[in-house]
């Protein structure tokens, strides 16, 4: 290092991770002594809000928590509030609800891969550049976006902050012949989404290894999405496993605490790092894989799903998530083709004095949420623990292990600017959402 | 008349005044030529390339953020302005509009009429209401989109 004394960098640089965040990390000679993601997270703001209110209006506000999930956010808060009130919903109310969330799958990975992630592997710096000189990838990942928007539009009835859901099932549920244009369209998507497996698997990997204990909800005979039980792969000895966590238990063995950095609470699992979102799922839910989606994934190199492969190298996580959204539109296809109307479009959800918890796989991870309710259904209390608060101390490590590499590899030492592309890197890796407003991901490093 | 105009207000009404823009659209309602498209959008890019689909004429509302900020103060910009400047200042979403207005280009995707019209604000914490600068901008800046909605519709009948 040449750099003498501390040496503080600002950038404000990064658009491409959703939300806005700050990175801090120090640099004691060769070797990297702290790395620091600050985040600020809304989710703390909205469980505020949430208090005091009605146990029908967590679907409508917290969808307002993330533009880019909302589904995700209402079929968790759907979840808990129905397992307060002890409701389940099943059958085909069950099958629409996970047909919506396909839709936002494929709206925000596709989002992540093409506008945000493969930039990186292609040297760009941004979309922008990308599209000059590779416009037809790029007007194939807004066309596959779109056909996940669709989705999220037909039934959440428009498309940002859907409108049509409610506890209990939906204000109005689609006629099947409402349902044919969708199809159409995603029998296109399916060759972009194929395509787009094939596209990201030629990228340039850097070698990297993580090993965090692994989260996702498991939901045997099917790739979990909008239920299942959270499971656990541990670091140590890799492989089919896992331990269950059933979720009125989730919060014995995720502990949040507060870091002064964030205003998120960074989470452990049973005192243990760990890593939630498509490398956890797939790991936990390959064997369950669609035919045409597990091939896809072992033509990319991910090794066979079927008999528990690992992605270890969250560099590929872009591969995984490109073999998710050739999942979720066979998945779509397969729900759209059975669809037959429910004889209602919600079912009741009378409130009761309960508390009650719910998970589901928002596309960057495990998001969960608990509410208390009063005997009218006031909410005494909102719990929500998203996917980035729980892959916090993950993401610091990477990008750790990120910076660590590069300062021990031979060559001319790295400055600053490459060592911030780098963390961005580790960071974009994880997809976090950090939320969905203002967006800045300030960088400081600091070297001794 | 070849007038498809649509109007995107860009913003999270949830954070203070970063809701200018979809608080302008809603104060349109009523004051533009049926079928006009009132719309409100988060700012990502690919869901403003499909908003503007189609459109003859897209006036764009949005939150800039300034350092140092004057709230309430209004700009009209033109795209390659708006490019520039959002670049420059830092307009509060994720893809920022800048970003977004060059992909359209690379695309082949930028509408024939693009008016963006901006509000300089400061304040944009989650909960907040709007604050008293943007409010007491903001009937100026409605009869500003309206006006240039209006100026779309009559170059469309000269055109």
């Amino acid at each position: 290092m040449n750099h003498r004394g501390t040496r503080v960098l600002r950038l404000d640089a990064l658009a491409r991770v959703e939300g806005e965040a700050a990175l801090h990390l120090r640099v004691e000679g060769d070797t990297v002594t702290e790395t620091r993601l600050r985040i600020y997270e809304p989710p703390r703001f909205f469980e505020a809000f949430l208090t005091g209110r009605g146990h029908t209006e967590p679907p409508d506000i917290t969808a307002r928590i993330c533009g880019i999930c909302p589904v995700a956010y209402q079929m968790s808060a759907c979840r808990a509030i129905e397992d307060a009130c002890g409701v389940t919903v099943d059958g085909p109310l069950a099958e629409l609800r996970r047909l919506l969330y396909c839709g936002e799958w494929i709206e925000s990975h596709t989002l992540h891969i093409y506008l945000l992630h493969a930039p990186d592997f292609l040297g760009r710096a941004d979309v922008v550049e990308l599209a000059r000189d590779q416009r037809a990838a790029v007007e194939r990942g807004l066309r596959l976006k779109q056909a996940g928007n669709a989705i999220v539009e037909q039934l959440g009835g428009r498309p940002i902050h859907p409108v049509n859901v409610r506890i209990g099932g939906f204000y109005r549920t689609p006629a099947p012949d409402e349902l044919r244009p969708l199809a159409e369209r995603l029998r296109q998507a399916r060759d972009d989404a194929r395509e787009t497996v094939r596209w990201v698997a030629a990228f340039d990997f850097p070698d990297a290894v993580c090993d965090h204990d692994l989260l996702a909800l498991r939901d045997p005979g099917r790739y979990a999405i909008d239920s299942g039980t959270p499971a656990v792969v541990s670091a140590q000895g890799r492989g089919p496993a896992s331990r269950e966590l059933p979720l009125p238990d989730f919060e014995q063995h995720v502990k949040e605490g507060q870091v002064p950095h964030s205003t998120a609470l960074t989470a452990t699992l049973d005192g243990r790092r760990y890593l939630t979102g498509p490398l956890a799922r797939y790991a936990i839910n390959g064997r369950w894989l669609h035919p045409v989606a597990a091939e896809a994934a072992r033509d990319a190199g991910l090794g066979d799903p079927e008999t528990g492969a690992v992605c270890d190298n969250p560099f590929r996580s872009i591969v995984v998530r490109a073999v998710e959204v050739v999942q979720a539109v066979e998945e779509a296809l397969r729900i759209i083709d059975g669809y037959e109307r429910p004889p209602r479009p919600a079912v009741g959800v009378p409130p009761r004095r309960a508390a009650g918890a719910g998970a589901t796989e928002a596309p960057r991870g495990l998001l969960y949420h608990r509410y208390a309710l009063t005997e009218d259904g006031t909410i005494a209390e909102a719990r929500i623990i998203p996917p980035t608060a729980q892959n916090q101390t993950a993401i610091e490590e990477d990008v750790r292990r990120a910076v660590q590499a590069r300062l021990e590899a031979t060559g001319p030492a790295a400055d600053d600017e490459e060592l911030t592309h780098l963390c961005e890197r580790a960071i974009r890796n994880h997809d976090p959402c950090i939320s969905c407003a203002a967006h800045f991901l300030d960088v400081t490093v600091e070297r001794r | 008349m070849n007038g498809r105009v649509v109007v995107i207000g860009v913003g999270n009404p949830l954070r203070g005044d970063d809701g200018v823009g979809p608080a302008t659209v809603e104060a349109l309602r009523g004051r533009v030529p049926d079928g006009t498209v009132l719309t409100v959008s988060d700012g990502e890019p690919a869901r403003m390339l499909d908003l503007w689909r189609g459109a003859d004429t897209v006036v764009v509302v949005e939150a800039l953020r300034t350092r140092p900020a004057r709230p309430g103060e209004l700009h009209t910009l033109t795209p390659a302005d708006a490019a520039n400047r959002t670049a420059a200042t830092a307009s509060t979403h994720a893809l920022g509009l800048g970003e977004c207005l060059a992909l359209a280009e690379a695309l082949g995707r930028l509408p024939k009429g693009l008016v963006v019209h901006a509000m300089e604000v400061a304040d944009v914490e989650l909960g907040a209401p709007l604050s008293e600068a943007a409010r007491s901008a903001l009937p100026d800046l409605v009869d500003q989109v309206a006006a240039s909605v209006r100026h779309a519709y009559g170059s469309g009948h000269e055109g």
